[in-house]
């Protein structure tokens, strides 16, 4: 009954989103305020009724509702109540629900909270959001419906695949997706200011917000997962270059972009047009991420091919949103009048620059994922992996992370090069002098870490050269320079801090990748091995049962200088549901490095395990920088100017002239 | 023993072969990690974006052992590829080679730098030629510049 009703709900869903989609439109055509208002009502019940469905498929998942075929086919009654819960959307069907409602949040967030925006930008806004919806929702009811029952239900489930049984999961999608989905709102506005034919600062002001909301999520979301299956995995890598990590890194990359250039549009009203073409970009990387997730299209052409369905759905979906999007664009971005002039050398020629190497470096991501696709529905076979990716966007992004301390240096319009080199000179020499002392530690066969350590120092410290010349300690003194810098606005300690985290994340790349120890080996119980500084026993195995597996858990002891200093518990898992055998790595966080076992097979000798041990210096850097990155996002949304109710002087003076 | 049911189990989950297995090392380190450096962009190809060297696969440890069988041979880094190439494709190689469709893929970075940076010239180009208008004749430069230092001078008066 309650299925029912969210099954039911999810139609009217649909309908109320077709109306969103073209009342609002007409209304702003034929000037009619009446049908415009439709927009905002529309979308708060839209999400009411997103709600009630996503609430009765959990209800189903919670009670352990067999009746219905994706409970069936994804939850187990002695499932654990989180995984109950995350099962919802982690399979197909779920997590396209689960875009659904995130995509209706932020409708009805902009219905609720854009009470300052001018009507017929909010109308058109909300209906081109209640386009993204229906598109969804007619998705989902047509070919990935969560609500079908069976005539005949099983009495058990088939569980959730183990590697999914995990609170990584339960996390990785729902901020994955506020980031994606949050990008829906830049491109609303994008095609609005189209449709309009007018954009300004204030444009961007309203934008910003939202495009920084979405960045910080997708930042938390790529990070989640990059640990995730960090520690899941079991194979010790932090990024793979999977198709799948680099569909949510393209439109990261891209948001970034437009984060940048939106600040470039606020403050001086140029770039207007490139602006909109990013936030159209930004939202279609987003659908391409989803799309190539979700259409089985990754696994194998030939598997889209037997059952194109989906594909095919969402291929009209894509094709409709990023072809009509661009049309658009094409068509009306000449009505868009350009604003400020600048120098190359200004504070907007390095965002522009940052915005070049960002999305080349999107674009090389992108290629590099599509080809492979393309060759083989042709008929051929390549592959593009790891090796590739490395090398060619290793350097793009290196260039970028070069200018990164430079930019906020320069002042808007015409910036002073030297004069902003000047002011990093010490930031240059600390850099230099810690490359100059790896390369000297470590010789010259760790040449490249030692330039990439003196990059990530560049970075890191650099950040926070803006923060230091605008305090002016040197000439103010302590107490009037602490004063200055109390008085800066939120959003100079939000650049800092977001591009010291970049440092930090790129310190925890180069460290891992060029200083991390690795033993395979087969070891007995009582045996010791060496694994970088410490010297590991492996005491002996046990066994241990959790809710639905069964475990073998070894437990090492690891000693620097005859002390003991920590003990780890690898496991191998077998979940009985599905008689799956999972590999649990044993981690251990010492100060900021992480110590890491694997378990493999039985070794050569009888009784003997096979094991893989690493030392991992710094490592846990990667997502603590991540941390610092998504902190500075905070901080700049917190930020007076970007808060959307607060007025401007500007704004406050002109109705005090009129009355006048 | 309580240990022996122990690793029973274990033999039971481990199922598949561990990802480079101890027994398949070489004995010279110098040729063991020549071979761990092929095996990592080499791909296995029963697995989803996994080298051979990660993967857990039969076939994988099956690659990895004609790796090293070749590399023991005394075959160079790149015979050893093409030896692989030969039988299973340029599908096998993380890394493409520079020619067909993979010189596009290498190309491709420069190719886009190369657009951007001339799209962005000419951008500049057409802003700054356009504002003729806009900029300061020769007489608003000297007023400008006499004002300048009316301003610099103005702390000392």
């Amino acid at each position: 009954m309650i299925v029912e009703f969210g099954h039911f709900a999810l139609i009217l869903a649909l309908a109320v989103a077709v109306a969103q989609s073209v009342l609002p439109i007409v209304g702003f055509f034929r000037r009619d305020p009446a049908l415009m208002a439709v927009a905002p009502k529309a979308s708060t019940m839209q999400l009411l009724l997103v709600v009630i469905a996503f609430s009765a498929l959990t209800y189903a998942y919670l009670v352990s509702d067999f009746s219905l075929l994706n409970v069936v086919e994804n939850s187990h009654s002695e499932k654990p109540l989180i995984f109950k819960i995350s099962g919802v959307w982690g399979n197909h069907e779920g997590s396209m629900l689960l875009w659904a409602l995130i995509l209706a949040i932020f409708g009805a967030a902009v219905a609720l909270f854009g009470g300052n925006l001018p009507q017929t930008l909010k109308a058109n806004v909300l209906a081109v959001q209640g386009w993204i919806s229906t598109a969804f929702l007619a998705f989902i009811l047509t070919t990935s419906n969560p609500f079908l029952r069976l005539a005949e239900p099983p009495i058990e489930g088939r569980d959730l695949n183990p590697v999914l049984q995990d609170i990584g999961l339960a996390i990785h999608p729902p901020l994955l997706y506020l980031g994606y989905v949050g990008f829906s709102i830049a491109f609303a506005f994008a095609i609005a200011a189209l449709i309009e034919g007018r954009i300004d600062a204030a444009w961007a002001r309203w934008v910003r917000p939202w495009v920084l909301a979405a960045w910080i999520f997708l930042t938390a979301g790529i990070a989640m997962g990059s640990y995730w299956a960090y520690y899941e995995l079991g194979w010790g890598g932090f990024w793979f270059w999977d198709p799948v990590e680099n569909a949510s890194l393209m439109p990261w990359l891209v948001g970034t972009a437009l984060l940048h250039s939106a600040v470039v549009m606020e403050k001086r009203e140029a770039l207007k047009v490139w602006t909109v073409l990013l936030a159209i970009l930004a939202f279609s990387l987003s659908l391409l991420g989803t799309f190539l997730v979700r259409s089985g299209v990754l696994t194998s052409v030939h598997a889209f091919a037997t059952d194109p369905t989906r594909g095919v759905f969402i291929l009209a979906i894509l094709c409709l949103f990023i072809g009509g999007g661009l049309a658009l664009f094409a068509v009306r971005a000449g009505t868009l009048r350009q604003g400020g002039l600048f120098a190359p050398i200004s504070r907007e020629g390095a965002l522009v620059l940052n915005n070049v190497f960002l999305t080349v470096a999107a674009g090389v991501v992108l290629f590099g994922t599509l080809i492979p696709l393309i060759v083989s529905a042709f008929g051929g076979a390549i592959s593009v992996g790891a090796p590739y990716f490395n090398t060619v966007f290793g350097p793009l992004f290196g260039a970028t992370l070069l200018v990164v301390p430079l930019g906020p240096l320069l002042a808007w319009k015409r910036g002073d090069l030297l004069g902003a080199l000047e002011r990093l000179w010490a930031v240059f020499a600390v850099a230099a002098l810690i490359a100059l002392a790896v390369a000297w530690l470590n010789g010259v066969t760790h040449l490249l870490a030692a330039v990439g350590f003196g990059v990530a120092v560049w970075v890191l410290v650099g950040a926070f050269a803006e923060l230091w010349t605008r305090a002016r300690f040197r000439e103010a003194g302590l107490a009037v320079g602490f004063r200055r810098l109390a008085g800066l606005p939120r959003s100079a300690f939000g650049t800092a801090l977001a591009h010291a985290g970049l440092g930090l994340t790129l310190l925890g790349i180069v460290s891992t990748s060029a200083f991390q120890s690795e033993a395979i080996l087969e070891m007995k119980p009582g045996d010791t091995a060496t694994v970088g500084a410490y010297s590991v026993t492996f005491d002996g195995i046990r066994n241990g049962a959790g809710a639905n597996y069964s475990e073998l858990v070894a437990t090492m002891t690891a000693r620097k200088g005859g002390t003991v200093r920590f003990v780890v518990e690898p496991s191998r898992r077998l979940y009985t549901a599905r008689q799956m055998p999972t590999t649990e790595a044993g981690i251990r966080t010492h100060g900021l490095s992480q110590f890491y076992v694997t378990l493999g097979g039985e070794g050569r000798d009888s009784g003997s395990v096979v094991v893989r041990m690493w030392d991992k210096p710094l490592v846990t850097l990667i997502w603590l920088g991540a941390l610092v990155m998504m902190a500075g996002g905070a901080l700049s949304l917190a930020d007076r100017r970007l808060r959307v109710g607060a007025p401007t002087p500007a704004r406050r003076a002109a109705p005090a002239l009129t009355a006048d | 023993m309580r240990l022996l049911p122990a690793l029973a189990l274990l033999l039971a989950l481990a199922g598949p072969v561990f990802a480079v297995d101890p027994s398949e090392r070489l004995a010279d380190p110098a040729l063991e990690e020549r071979a761990r450096q092929i095996s990592e962009e080499l791909r296995c190809l029963v697995c989803q974006n996994q080298s051979i060297d990660a993967s857990d696969a039969q076939l994988a440890r099956d690659l990895r052992l004609i790796v090293r069988e070749r590399i023991a041979a005394g075959d160079s880094d790149d015979a050893v590829r093409d030896f692989l190439v030969e039988r299973y494709g340029e599908f096998v190689l993380l890394r493409p080679r520079a020619h067909g469709v993979g010189l596009l893929l290498w190309g491709l970075p420069l190719a886009l730098l190369l657009v951007a940076g001339a799209g962005l010239f000419v951008a500049f180009r057409r802003r700054t030629a356009l504002p003729a208008a806009e900029r300061l004749s020769a007489e608003e430069e000297a007023a400008l510049k006499a004002l300048a230092q009316d301003g610099d001078e103005r702390p000392n008066h």
